[in-house]
């Protein structure tokens, strides 16, 4: 344990510079960039659409991908029989701050390959919208609402777009992105009055409330014609 | 709208579908998990989850702590099985920065990890057999989370809030005994299994609350993004201890149970397997725990001793700038996953070189598991929605973070 004491230092000073690239790793040698057989298969068939590779953390494959043409990546990945990344494990994504692009991120995992990729796509931050891959895999529903709600990045064809874990009157913007401040936006007194001025048209969906007619849950009238209606027998 | 609304036989009368709204302050629904339901008499049109009751923007927070003051954010997600939790995330730190734990800290952590899946189970197997009207099988199991519970605390100090992990190593090591409490639970704990195995396995009320409730097939679980026992239940072979295996997962004997109609039978046979099959593991794991340190020898992240700090400068700075600045992770990025207990739970993690991280992003099993509820229980009864929901083995921590 204290062998090591000579040389322990100037791993302290190698730390944070090693991973340049991925490839720091003390124990097993990085992956070789070319090994992954999806890698090179993609960057024959989709060439441009194909911007950049590496590996990191050793032996993990990122591809970047043109963000104009994501679907039809993931699409193709999904069906090949070479490929079949049949379990579209988690998108999410990564705002690096000082204006830089978002990075949209897909985790995928081939069940029959036993194979994982990942999937970026840059998006500039006045043109956050790219494809929604609902079509191809449903889980991609919440996971993209997810990053909709903390992000605002806007999935097109989504079916159902809309605020997921925060509340869908919250109007303080997109709690992940890196200049959103920890405590939010509004002052405490504001936050805590639209807490408590939340009414049921922010909790049910505009669908649900029309089920049935249910009594109570129309939208409010206006004083005004509330009056009238009382008056009439 | 119109194509929802029922005929009667009896001219003239006409029914209308109904709006249920189910929870969030409803014990049926595991948590603060609210389901708006449209119904038509009892059976289900349609059900549109509302959660993010509990968000607490774990993952934003990360971005303002040191790498080893996440981990106790990581417990407070899923507090059914805390130290599988702490385990994943600095395993994915440790993949980050390419560092290699002791041999005695990869078999304390699959003991942990091993030991939190059966705490889970457990959890799931009492509440579900409640939901379904057995109270006996709900205490029995109990009895046996408070055996954990006390090992728990013994440990980490903690029943729930455990933090027992840090980036290179463990907290502490075992104290003395407690591989014998953990031992003594392992022979033990298959009675009990036993027990309630004999009460609900072959019990007519339960079978015929589960026996094709909520079906769904291998193709549309994977396609729906379901992991972990709920997949297995729909016959896919996916457990990432086989598939993709960490901690020498591979050198350990043990068996994947997987189910062939994937309803809530299924899914519950499965789970009751998955605990008897942890046993298995946990056997063997104690078995090997090789002595040796607990903590990686490794100067990023491991503290010099007392005696160099206090003898030579380089040893104090050194002790200094861990505790102050926190440990360095080189930049770029981790996706690691474990097999947790309710599905593949796997840590995104992206750093830009400094002591916090750029983002931290859980991938979140419950949460795509969950999505998943209007899809099975379209078509069935309401206290079918009950039993489906039970059987996907939900926790809201996690799912709201």
């Amino acid at each position: 344990m204290m062998d090591e004491s000579g040389s322990a230092f100037d791993a302290v000073e190698q730390g944070p510079e090693t991973s340049e690239g991925g490839t720091t790793t003390p124990r097993a040698p990085a992956g070789d960039p070319s090994g992954h057989p999806s890698v090179a298969a993609l960057q024959t068939r989709f060439g441009s659409a194909i911007l950049h590779h590496e590996v990191q953390s050793g032996d993990q494959h990122v591809l970047f991908v043109d963000a104009t043409r994501n679907r039809e990546v993931l699409e193709w990945l999904r069906d090949d029989p070479e490929q079949r990344y049949d379990l579209l494990v988690d998108v999410t994504a990564v705002d690096y701050g000082d204006g830089k692009p978002l990075q949209v991120v897909y985790q995928l995992w081939s069940i029959g390959h036993k194979r994982a990729l990942r999937l970026k796509c840059e998006l500039p931050l006045d043109g956050l919208s790219i494809d929604s891959v609902v079509g191809l895999w449903e889980t991609a529903n919440w996971l993209e609402r997810e990053v909709y709600d903390l992000f605002g990045i806007e999935f097109k064809d989504h079916p159902d777009l809309r605020r997921i874990l925060m509340p869908q009157n919250y109007a303080e913007g997109h709690p992940l992105r890196k200049d959103f401040p920890l405590r939010g936006r509004f002052s405490r007194a504001e936050q805590t009055r639209r807490a408590l001025s939340q009414d049921y048209h922010d909790d049910y969906t505009p669908e649900a409330l029309e089920v049935g007619g249910a009594p109570g849950l129309a939208p409010p009238e206006p004083e005004h014609a509330a009056d009238e209606t009382e008056d009439t027998p | 709208m119109t194509e929802k609304i029922v005929e009667l036989p009896e001219p003239g009368l006409r029914s209308e579908p109904m709006l249920l709204n189910l929870g969030p302050q409803h014990p049926a629904t595991h948590g603060v998990l609210r389901l708006i339901c449209e119904l038509d008499g009892e059976t289900v049109l349609k059900v549109t989850p509302d959660i993010g009751f509990l968000h607490s923007s774990f993952e934003k927070l990360g971005e303002y702590r040191t790498w080893n003051q996440i981990v106790p954010l990581t417990d407070r997600m899923d507090y059914l099985a805390p130290l599988m939790y702490n385990c994943v995330y600095v395993m994915a730190v440790e993949k980050l920065m390419g560092l290699e734990v002791t041999e005695r800290c990869k078999v304390v952590r699959v003991l942990c990890m091993e030991m939190e899946r059966i705490f889970s189970h457990l959890l799931w197997l009492g509440t579900t057999a409640i939901d379904v009207g057995a109270f006996t099988p709900f205490l029995y199991a109990f009895q046996e989370r408070e055996r954990i519970y006390k090992l728990h605390e013994s440990f980490t100090g903690a029943r729930i809030t455990t933090s027992a992990t840090r980036v290179g190593g463990m907290m502490s090591d075992f104290p003395d005994g407690w591989t014998d409490s953990l031992r003594d639970f392992v022979k033990t704990f298959p009675k009990t299994l036993d027990e309630i195995d004999s009460l609900l396995t072959t019990n007519g009320i339960h079978l015929g609350r589960t026996l094709d409730i909520g079906v769904i097939s291998g193709e549309d679980a994977i396609n729906c993004g379901f992991t972990g026992p709920n997949l297995r239940a729909s016959g896919v072979d996916y457990d990432l201890r086989k598939d993709k295996p960490y901690y020498d997962y591979e050198t350990y004997d043990f068996d994947v149970p997987i189910g062939e109609n994937g309803d809530c039978y299924d899914r519950y046979l499965l789970r009751m397997e998955e605990m008897r099959q942890s046993l298995r593991i946990l056997d063997q794991a104690l078995e090997r725990l090789p002595d040796g340190p607990i903590n990686v020898a490794d100067p990023r992240v491991s503290l010099p001793s007392k005696t160099d700090c206090m003898n030579d400068m380089e040893s104090m700075i050194h002790h200094f700038k861990l505790i102050t600045e926190g440990i360095m992770v080189p930049a770029g990025d981790c996706y690691f996953a474990i097999e947790g207990s309710k599905g593949e739970l796997g840590m995104y993690l992206v750093s830009d070189g400094g002591e916090k991280p750029v983002r931290w992003r859980i991938r979140p099993p419950s949460f795509v598991n969950l999505s998943v509820i209007a899809k099975l229980a379209e078509g069935h009864l309401v206290s079918d929605l009950i039993m489906i929901n039970a059987s996907l083995d939900i926790v809201l921590g996690e799912i709201d973070r």
